[in-house]
């Protein structure tokens, strides 16, 4: 079990309200993400979930009872850092051992469990080492090696790939997963990286100022953005947010189209423009294009190689179902 | 520095740094060497640098005279006790101000500091009276507790700023796992603040060794340490010079050897940490 | 990381510590203050228990108007002033010394700690007789060697000399927190401002002086504490006379030599009143150095 639920929850340090009044519910065993730009509040969120911070008004529930005073140790909860946060004196097995030791299991039980998370995260031939001499994902296997032997609610990662390099994240991404495949258990993952958000969460709520600018999965988000935020937040590259008499044409203040939403013409484009730097990946080709008149640069994004180059004019064609239009608030107008 | 350095100019450099060490050395170096010379070899004229008959016979002198023994005993039971009970007084504090910072956090350590500058003459008397009212005078128990006072704002200081260098993660990693406050004192701050608390330890010891107000000016007999063991040869009897060089030699072997070998550790905590 | 739980635990932890220094702060302290406004001479049969005469002001007024209060002042600013002056020089010019490449670098470094563990009244002996000494010292056999008189050090030119045996035991901590922080010093700093052509005199004057601040104000802070009680280098080797009494030592001897408990304590309070207003100095400075 692990239904996490926020009622009313705000975090002010001092004087300033990092978190305003916000209401949430994570559904046990789904992989929800937390996802925004730094600043956001997603992390303190997360800590205030852990019980790391005091919450300043409001309630938090665990499985239906009241956690609000209950101290970090006592939640069932899990927790993977940033920096993996591992004990640099001990060895991978007391390091995994020890929520277990500190449980106060007896030691059959101990190594039982700390073989377990080992064999399952690959760590078996390493148990003897010490942190210091692991690679960077290693480290983050043993933290997560840590956070699994105790069979939490929920687990909880603070941007736990940030410190890998591009190749390892992938791979990492891929396992923590196919461990929640596995477990089926509550994970609550904290990322700026909205690709991270869009392969691996259930459930994506997007964060800005301490305020939830949406929540729903990948596709609802990817496909309705709720306002220009979203919009502009969700899908690499960037949603393309033009303002102006193009978006009027639409009866909207602003129009959003994202890069592989508007298609290379050889001529007599609905828009035209000349192509900035032309980033050429062999199976994709993204443009980047001056002189719309509509934004200061728009993204494409073509299929394939198109041999077109810096300098080259450039015709497009948005597709006009793939528009979304935000109102003057930049809420979107359905 | 990545950069080549003429061999000519490594010769001056090597040089100058040991005459400069030598001439700071030498007064150690001569207390030492006169210490296993007679009386009368000790103050010949010119200096006698190598060529006397070594001789313990000074050694043997001031052992009767005084019983080093109990002095050095004194010593180390004050100045070890004093740090140990200071630096188990100390590690909550500084995790206090290192990993739960507050506004006050740095006008209390401020404050900490300023209690050493109190003149310790100023407080003189009174410090004796409440010695005598609880019969603490030329007791050791009352002098490790003076000296644990005298060295606690160090010794939190210095504990503070090995602190501040561990990931506060690290400790919220533990709360996460379960650990009580205690368990995470116990089990990962202080395994993973030894090196600090090393130093801490030896800096502190090293200072409540030598200190020479308190404890020439609380003790007689019983409790007496090494500062008034060699006091007690400031006076004209001092003219002694090769007793008086092995009775020094005496005193401050210990704590020489001591500092020789962890010279590495104590670098750093001369330091408080304040310098990297 | 701070919940009301870890906040409050803090403050338990915090205080065993704070309590102990504050009574051994607070209680001398108002114990002293008592005594300074009253007549207190146990040897004349003053003694708490029968009540002591308040005397107000007097023995402030009589410790201020002695002869001897101004220049024990003046000579313990002076040695303040001096040994700080002298291990701070030293030290940034045998700390620059030592960061260059030689042979037997550990060696140098266990000769130049050395003195920083000799206890003070052992290194006042030592110097006192062994090289001061008029007659038999190592001085004086070098001044007869050249064909000088020898020099009655501790009488002729006493507070200098104590100066120096002051210096000579803390020249070795200036000297290695002065090394560290030279050691931590990025030497791709000092090779750009090579580059840019700055001479040897420049590059110290405007990289290595600044970056050495903060160590200097460390040494200076932590010297300061310790300089301003120095007791045992006096009573070894002058006992307070020829111009080396402290106000530490005027002190001691008002209290100890002759008993006269309240007149010392007002001599107390003035003493708290210096170390205060050099606390607050030296805080300030710190404080901020200390941010980083």
């Amino acid at each position: 079990m692990g239904q996490i639920e926020l009622k009313q929850v705000t975090k002010s340090f001092g004087t300033t309200q990092v978190i305003p009044p916000l209401d949430l519910i994570i559904q046990d065993g789904e992989f929800t993400v937390f996802v925004g730009p730094s600043g956001c509040g997603k992390s303190t969120l997360l800590r205030l979930i852990a019980g790391l911070e005091d919450i300043t008004t409001g309630h938090i529930e665990i499985d239906g009872k009241g956690a609000t005073d209950v101290v970090p140790a006592k939640r069932g909860l899990a927790m993977v850092f940033q920096s993996y946060a591992l004990y640099p004196h001990m060895s991978v097995r007391k390091n995994i051992a020890f929520p277990l030791r500190m449980a106060k299991l007896d030691k059959a039980e101990i190594t039982k469990r700390v073989e377990g998370a080992a064999s399952v995260l690959n760590l078996t031939d390493y148990l003897d080492r010490r942190p210091g001499q692991l690679s960077g994902g290693q480290r983050q296997r043993v933290a997560i090696g840590r956070a699994i032997v105790r069979e939490p609610a929920a687990f909880l990662f603070d941007e736990p790939l940030s410190n890998l390099d591009a190749a390892l994240r992938v791979g990492m991404r891929l396992e923590i997963s196919e461990l929640h495949k596995r477990l089926e258990t509550t994970m609550v993952y904290v990322t700026h990286d909205q690709v991270e958000a869009m392969t691996m969460a259930d459930k994506i709520v997007v964060l800005n100022a301490g305020v939830i600018e949406q929540e729903g999965t990948p596709l609802e988000l990817y496909r309705s953005p709720r306002n220009t935020f979203v919009a502009g937040f969700i899908g690499s590259p960037k949603m393309n947010l033009i303002t102006g008499p193009e978006a009027e044409k639409q009866n909207a203040h602003t129009i959003g189209v994202r890069p592989e939403h508007i298609d290379v013409v050889e001529s007599g484009g609905q828009w035209q423009g000349t192509v900035g730097v032309a980033e050429h990946l062999g199976s994709d080709t993204f443009f980047h294009i001056h002189n719309t008149g509509l934004a200061e640069m728009l993204t494409v994004r073509a299929i394939g190689d198109v041999s077109l180059r810096h300098g080259d004019a450039i015709h497009l064609n948005p597709r006009a179902a793939e528009i979304h239009r935000f109102d003057a608030q930049g809420l979107r107008i359905s | 520095m990545a950069r080549n350095v003429t061999t000519q100019r490594k010769i001056i450099t090597t040089a100058a740094a040991w005459t400069i060490g030598l001439i700071i050395f030498f007064p150690i170096y001569w207390t030492i060497l006169t210490s296993f010379k007679t009386e009368a070899q000790a103050i010949n004229d010119p200096p006698l640098f190598f060529a006397f008959n070594w001789t313990l016979e000074n050694y043997a002198i001031v052992q009767e005279r005084s019983d080093y023994m109990k002095f050095l005993w004194n010593s180390v039971v004050i100045a070890g006790g004093s740090t140990i009970l200071g630096t188990l007084i100390a590690i909550p504090a500084a995790w206090s101000m290192a990993f739960v910072p507050s506004v006050r956090t740095k006008d209390i350590l401020l404050w900490m500091l300023s209690t050493k500058m109190l003149p310790a003459v100023g407080v003189l008397y009174p410090i004796s009276l409440v010695f005598v009212q609880f019969n603490l005078l030329d007791t050791r128990g009352g002098l490790m507790v003076v000296l644990m006072l005298i060295n606690l704002p160090i010794i939190v200081w210095m504990l503070y700023s090995y602190f501040k260098e561990i990931p506060g993660e690290i400790l919220e990693a533990a709360r996460m796992d379960g650990a009580t406050l205690k368990e995470e004192i116990l089990y990962v701050l202080t395994p993973m603040a030894i090196p600090g608390i090393a130093s801490t330890l030896l800096l502190n010891f090293i200072l409540a060794w030598n200190e020479a107000f308190w404890t020439l000016n609380l003790t007689a007999t019983n409790a007496a340490p090494l500062t008034a063991f060699i006091a007690s040869y400031s006076s004209p009897e001092g003219l002694f010079f090769a007793k008086l060089s092995a009775a020094s030699t005496m005193a401050i072997a210990p704590i020489l050897i001591l500092g020789w070998l962890s010279q590495k550790q104590l670098v750093r905590g001369l330091t408080f940490g304040a310098v990297k | 990381m701070a919940t009301k739980a870890s906040r409050s635990a803090a403050r338990t932890m915090m205080t065993p510590a704070v309590i102990l220094l504050l009574g051994w702060m607070l209680v001398p302290l108002i114990m002293t203050l008592w005594f300074s406004f009253t007549k207190y001479l146990p040897l004349r049969g003053d003694s708490i228990q029968r009540g002591l005469e308040w005397v107000g002001f007097a023995n402030y007024s009589r410790f201020l108007s002695s002869s001897a209060f101004w220049p024990s002042v003046q000579t313990t600013l002076i040695m303040v002033g001096g040994v700080l002056l002298i291990t701070v020089v030293l030290g940034v010019l045998l700390a620059m010394l030592l960061d260059q490449p030689m042979w037997g670098q550990g060696v140098v470094r266990i000769l130049i700690i050395a003195p920083f563990f000799v206890m003070p009244t052992v290194s006042a002996l030592v110097w006192k007789n062994m090289m001061m000494d008029p007659v038999n010292g190592i001085f004086a056999h070098l001044w007869r060697f050249f064909g000088a008189e020898p020099v009655a050090w501790l009488q002729d030119a006493s507070l200098s000399s104590v100066v120096t045996i002051v210096s000579w035991q803390w020249l070795p901590f200036a000297t290695l927190i002065l090394l560290t922080a030279i050691q931590s010093l990025d030497s791709e700093q000092l090779e750009a401002a090579e580059m840019d052509g700055a001479l040897v005199i420049k590059r110290f004057w405007f990289i290595v002086l600044p970056h050495l601040a903060r160590a200097i104000t460390i040494v200076i802070l932590i010297q300061t504490i310790f300089l301003l009680s120095i007791f045992a280098e006096i009573f070894v080797t002058t006992g307070g006379a020829f111009g080396t009494r402290t106000l530490t030592y005027l002190i001691f001897q008002r209290v100890i030599d002759s008993q006269n408990i309240g007149l010392g304590s007002a001599g107390g309070v003035y003493a708290i009143i210096l170390a205060n207003i050099v606390a607050i100095f030296l805080m300030r400075i710190v404080g901020k150095n200390l941010d980083a």
